[in-house]
């Protein structure tokens, strides 16, 4: 009567293992949900992906002016030039505005660079839709290569009222050696 | 349960240990397993309470005195990692080893040779990761909670041994919780129902279920740095389109969890003292299983008030804050019942109850700051301070190691069949008591202050709280020499102990003969009232 | 003996608090009150949560230890055996809870009022270096400015007790941020490397500053003066050694330094195409010299070796004038030398290796102009 009949016991250790591989899945799984969960709040800055929309259902709203500016920073071990035409600009929710960003590639080697970008306040960045940018793809520049980047933007009139200024930081990024390992394998 | 396994069982029950280092190896003996686990991290233990002493007297004055920067960092981690998974989980596991087959009234763990190997694993996993601090470029220097980038794009090339260690660290946990598990669902003697097991088995049990949920998260967390370490993915490199926070995300999602499986355990070792020597059943019973289990839910939802700072929207820093403080309630709803336990008992005061005791006072205060931790404005403030070190080492030294050692002395006698000396171990508790309030008290203050915590020099302000900190530290370590001393005194010369060895004790494992038996019950007990709960 | 104890150290900050205890001294033993609105609000709310749990201390260590005292074996008190009562459990949970909703109310209404990042007048990148912090000053049309890093002043030789230490010791700074008085100041917080943290007490808010991610807070300090904090983040070795200082003047004190700076950051832009005299050269190259690397290579160039060589007479100092750039604009890994090609434009670059090629015995005799160092960046 001290120990159970074997049944039993080997299906309790096996419905423990069940729990140990589900935790350890849902510790993966946990990537895409922290994804989607960033870009539903905005938690981290996150912006959507390219934006499309029809313009005849997007109100300009006149009455208010948003102020957005733009941090350009290059991370460390980039060596590439980077900034905008302008640090900041006033646009009217609803209303198409583009801006653009340079490159430039000061060494010796092609290199490969990716712009990660991220806003504030978080509350903002639902509202914040890129029609195009840089930032949806890594940039590719030859030794002293400079490369204009439009980006376009334009701000949801849903943008909360309690939000009167918008930061918007690119970091860029060497992603050389990344982009060549990728490139491996696709080969391979 | 079969008559089939007891006929079997009898045929070869009174077969002892085997002799020498073999006995050791191959054992499947939950109390041999027990008493390695007990060792293990009491050498653990030493080894990293030499790291917070390199530490504290680093530390004793402004300005750069002993050691480097690069090397204090090794160290704050080192202590950070060995103190976690190398001193309390062990010696919790060992205490469960022990006491789990004793208390529900079975012959051995569940799985006597699964056993064997979640402790065998641990020898290598620590050995591993202490060798890091001798190779080139140093031991892992990013704190215990290894926040990417500092510890993936940034990290010494002895990461990759870091990772693997923390990776079988987990499976060792992972075994070592199924066995638990496995043992106290179906290895109960006839009677012991769960409502009537003894609460250290009930926080065990709880304990056990957090570990398999979220052990696995941290070997996904560590796997993913690996990856992106070697395998060139951007789980947690914002480069490649990962996020550095996501990693303290997914690491406090095992983190918080972790705090409470390092604290559940105490809570069941104190409510199995304190009714002893109150000489009173424990209150609250069902109210402490119910809390217990609120404790361990709550705590999956909690886990980003340890990144108050990292920036969110503000609804998530409410829900967050909201949630944290809820965990107030069942907490105090346990201290409520300890303190109701002891009133109008009879009480007495041997060593065990002195570290019980205190544990209730000190971790109630490392409670308080810990509400006050909740508190998202506040936390910005206190945030990365002293004040979290103070706060986090009462809960764990007076709380979870405090909770250990009056373990240690309660059942002792029960394990070798000998009467520790009451003076003796009074007097470590005394020099303990005193030493961990010297020591952390002041880090409270230096934590409002501004002090930040990790920083191997501080400005002349702290240099007072500092220097009374270190006092403290010398005054607590040297001190669990004592307690080597007296245990090993104990073992050798010790006054032999009743089967009841307290008058209050109430519990199956009381009526089996001091020492207990190499294998516990044989028979199944009679589970009598008197010896259910507490 | 044991009570006394405990209750001298639950109570220690009590005394202090209740002493004759001058604001000086308080901030010792506990939160500083700070100087902005925020940090109040955060310091009542501190004083508020502190004030419950000693209250609750009181109520739960004053039973354990009434109980320690009269219901002893030894005093002869024989134990009762209750051991359950719905009631007082029911109470014991009800009434926490109340007590919690009493601090979560005036804790959101801080926390929203903190989230207010809007209407700022001015707006300051900060970002986190490994072991340094950069300011940028943004104007109105949210241009960017001006910047400059800002690391610790405090000399190794008080580090390593071999002076006495300064009364700032580890909380200066070379160049600290400048902000004005009664503005609102918005900061944007970026990193460079690995999370670092800017916190300031007296401001009452900390945040991360996160590679890849921007994070925001504000500050309206109506005190001018100088204030102190430190990187709270575990960023690597030197975490220790990056205070931030922060030196709010008034506000048209701060006018007239920000135009001085926008004037200096023209001059600088000018010094970038300009060709030096060696006397030129010389004199900048001394200045940044004593700024940059005169702590570690000291000021006579004998340098603290092994950590920190010596230039005098060095190979890199009288060598090749492209692995002397080389190693002052990357740095060295592995060691002290830390890279100096974001922190110094072309212009000092040039002047600091001149004076290091002609100072202390050395004499290459070549000159270093700001397109030197231009054409060296660019590979040409």
């Amino acid at each position: 009567m001290t120990q159970p009949a074997k049944p039993k016991m080997g299906k309790t250790v096996a419905k423990l293992c069940l729990i140990v591989v589900g935790m350890f899945g849902f510790g993966f799984a946990l990537v895409p949900l922290y994804d989607m969960f960033c870009e539903a709040t905005g938690l981290g800055g996150r912006t959507g992906g390219q934006y499309t929309y029809d313009p005849a259902t997007m109100q300009r709203d006149a009455s208010r002016l948003v102020k957005v500016n733009f941090l350009t920073n290059t991370n460390d071990g980039m060596s590439w030039d980077f900034w905008s035409e302008k640090g900041g600009v006033r646009v009217h929710p609803g209303e198409v505005k583009e801006v653009k960003f340079f490159v430039h590639n000061p060494t010796k080697r092609r290199m490969v660079g990716q712009a990660i970008p991220s806003i504030v306040p978080y509350s903002a960045a639902d509202f914040f839709h890129k029609t195009e940018c840089f930032c949806f793809s890594s940039q590719v520049l030859e030794p002293g290569e400079t490369l204009e980047m439009p980006m376009r933007f334009i701000i949801d009139p849903d943008l909360p009222n309690n939000v009167p200024t918008i930061s918007l930081s690119y970091s860029l990024f060497d992603v050389t050696d990344m982009a060549a390992g990728k490139a491996a394998t696709d080969q391979g | 349960m079969s008559e089939v396994v007891v006929s079997h069982h009898d045929e070869h029950h009174d077969h002892g240990p085997d002799k020498g280092l073999a006995r050791w190896l191959f054992t499947t003996n939950h109390k041999d397993i027990g008493t390695l686990y007990l060792w293990f991290s009491f050498t653990m233990f030493m080894i990293g309470g030499v790291m917070a002493l390199i530490i504290r007297t680093e530390l004793f004055q402004p300005g750069l005195q002993f050691v480097d920067p690069a090397f204090f960092n090794q160290m704050t981690t080192n202590h950070g990692l060995i103190m976690v998974f190398g001193a309390i989980m062990p010696a919790f596991v060992g205490l469960a080893n022990w006491l789990v087959p004793m208390m529900v009234g079975a012959p051995d763990m569940a799985l006597p040779r699964m056993n064997n190997l979640s402790f065998w694993i641990l020898p290598f996993a620590f050995a591993m990761l202490i060798s890091t601090l001798f190779m080139e470029g140093g031991g892992p220097n990013f704190g215990w909670t290894f926040y990417a980038p500092l510890s993936t794009t940034y990290a010494p090339d002895t990461v990759t041994f870091f990772i693997f260690g923390v990776h079988m660290m987990g499976a060792s946990s992972i075994m070592g919780s199924i066995n638990i598990i496995a043992t106290i669902l179906n290895m109960r003697a006839p009677g012991m129902t769960l409502m009537k097991m003894p609460l250290f088995v009930w926080t065990w049990l709880i304990t056990a279920y957090l570990l398999l949920a979220v052990m696995p998260v941290l070997a996904g967390a560590v796997t993913m740095m690996l990856f992106d370490i070697h395998f060139g993915t951007s789980f947690f490199n914002a480069a490649g389109g990962g996020d550095p926070v996501m990693f303290q995300h997914i690491f406090w999602f095992f983190g918080h969890p972790e705090v409470y499986i390092m604290i559940l355990p105490a809570f069941g070792i104190v409510s199995q003292i304190i009714p002893t020597f109150a000489r009173k059943p424990l209150f609250g019973y069902d109210s402490m299983v119910y809390a217990t289990a609120s404790i361990a839910f709550l705590s999956f939802i909690v886990w980003a008030h340890h990144m108050f700072t990292v920036g969110m929207p503000l609804a998530g820093q409410l829900f967050f804050m909201y949630a944290t403080m809820l965990i107030a309630v069942p907490t105090g709803v346990k201290v409520f019942n300890w303190a109701a336990t002891m009133w109008q008992g009879s009480m007495t005061f041997e060593t065990p109850m002195l570290f019980a005791i205190a544990f209730v006072v000190l971790f109630t205060i490392g409670g308080f700051s810990g509400l006050m931790l909740a508190i998202t404005p506040a936390d910005y403030q206190y945030h990365d301070t002293y004040f979290v070190v103070a706060h986090f080492h009462y809960v764990l030294v007076p709380g979870a190691l405090f909770s250990i050692i009056a373990a240690v002395y309660y059942w002792l006698p029960k394990w070798c069949g000998r009467m520790y000396d009451e003076s003796l171990g009074k007097l470590h508790f005394w020099l303990s008591f005193i030493g961990v309030n010297v020591t952390f008290f002041p880090q409270h203050f230096s934590g409002l202050a501004g002090m930040p915590r990790r920083i191997p020099d501080y400005a002349l302000q702290f240099a007072d709280f500092n220097m009374l900190s270190s006092i403290g530290a010398y005054i607590f370590g040297f001190s669990q020499l004592i307690f080597l001393y007296l245990i090993i005194k104990t073992i050798r010369s010790g006054e032999p102990a009743t089967d009841r060895v307290w008058e209050g004790a109430h519990g199956l494992e009381w009526t089996l003969p001091s020492p207990a038996p190499y294998h516990s019950f044989t028979h199944p007990p009679k589970v009598t009232d008197a010896e259910a709960h507490s | 003996m044991k009570r006394s104890w405990i209750k001298g150290s639950a109570l220690a900050g009590l005394t202090l608090l209740a002493g004759t205890a001058t604001a000086e001294e308080l901030s010792k033993y506990n939160m500083r009150p700070g100087v902005t609105e925020i940090s109040h609000s955060v310091y009542d709310l501190h004083m508020l949560l502190f004030w419950i749990c000693v209250a609750i201390g009181v109520v739960v260590f004053g039973a354990i230890f009434w109980s320690i005292i009269h219901h002893r074996k030894s005093a002869g008190h024989q134990a009762a055996q209750f051991h359950e009562s719905t009631r007082l459990e029911i109470g014991w949970t009800l009434i926490p809870t109340l007590i919690l909703i009493t601090m979560a109310y005036p804790a959101t209404k801080t926390l929203i009022a903190m989230y207010d990042t809007g209407g700022e007048d001015m707006s300051i990148e900060v970002r986190g270096y490994q072991w340094k912090w950069q300011y940028k000053y943004l104007d109105e049309d949210l241009n960017g400015t001006f910047g400059f890093f800002s690391s610790l002043a405090t000399p190794q030789d008080e580090i390593h007790n071999k002076s006495a230490k300064g009364e700032h010791y580890l909380l200066e700074v070379d160049k600290p941020l400048r902000i004005p008085a009664n503005r609102k100041v918005r900061f944007l917080l970026t990193a460079e490397d690995v999370i670092h943290s800017w916190w300031v007490p007296d401001f009452g808010m900390k945040r991360d500053a996160i590679p890849g991610i921007i994070n925001d807070m504000w500050a309206i300090v109506p005190e001018p003066g100088v204030y102190r904090g430190q990187c709270t983040e575990l960023c690597g070795k030197d975490h220790g050694f990056m205070p931030v200082v922060v030196e709010v003047l008034p506000e048209a004190e701060f006018d007239a330094w920000y135009a001085e700076q926008l004037q200096a950051e023209e001059v600088r832009k000018e010094a970038l195409s300009k060709t030096f005299t060696t006397d030129e050269l010389m004199a900048q190259g001394e200045q940044v010299y004593g700024t940059f690397c005169a702590a570690c290579h000291q000021p006579n160039g004998q340098g603290m070796p092994p950590v920190f060589p010596a230039l005098a007479g060095s190979a890199i100092a009288t060598g090749p004038l492209d692995a002397h750039l080389d190693i002052v604009l990357n740095g060295k890994a592995g060691t002290a030398m830390q890279a100096f090609g974001k922190q110094l434009d072309a212009a000092q670059i040039a002047a600091v290796v001149y004076y290091e090629r002609h100072s202390w015995g050395n004499n290459t005799g070549d000159i270093v102009q700001p397109s030197d160092v231009i054409a060296h960046t660019s590979g040409q």
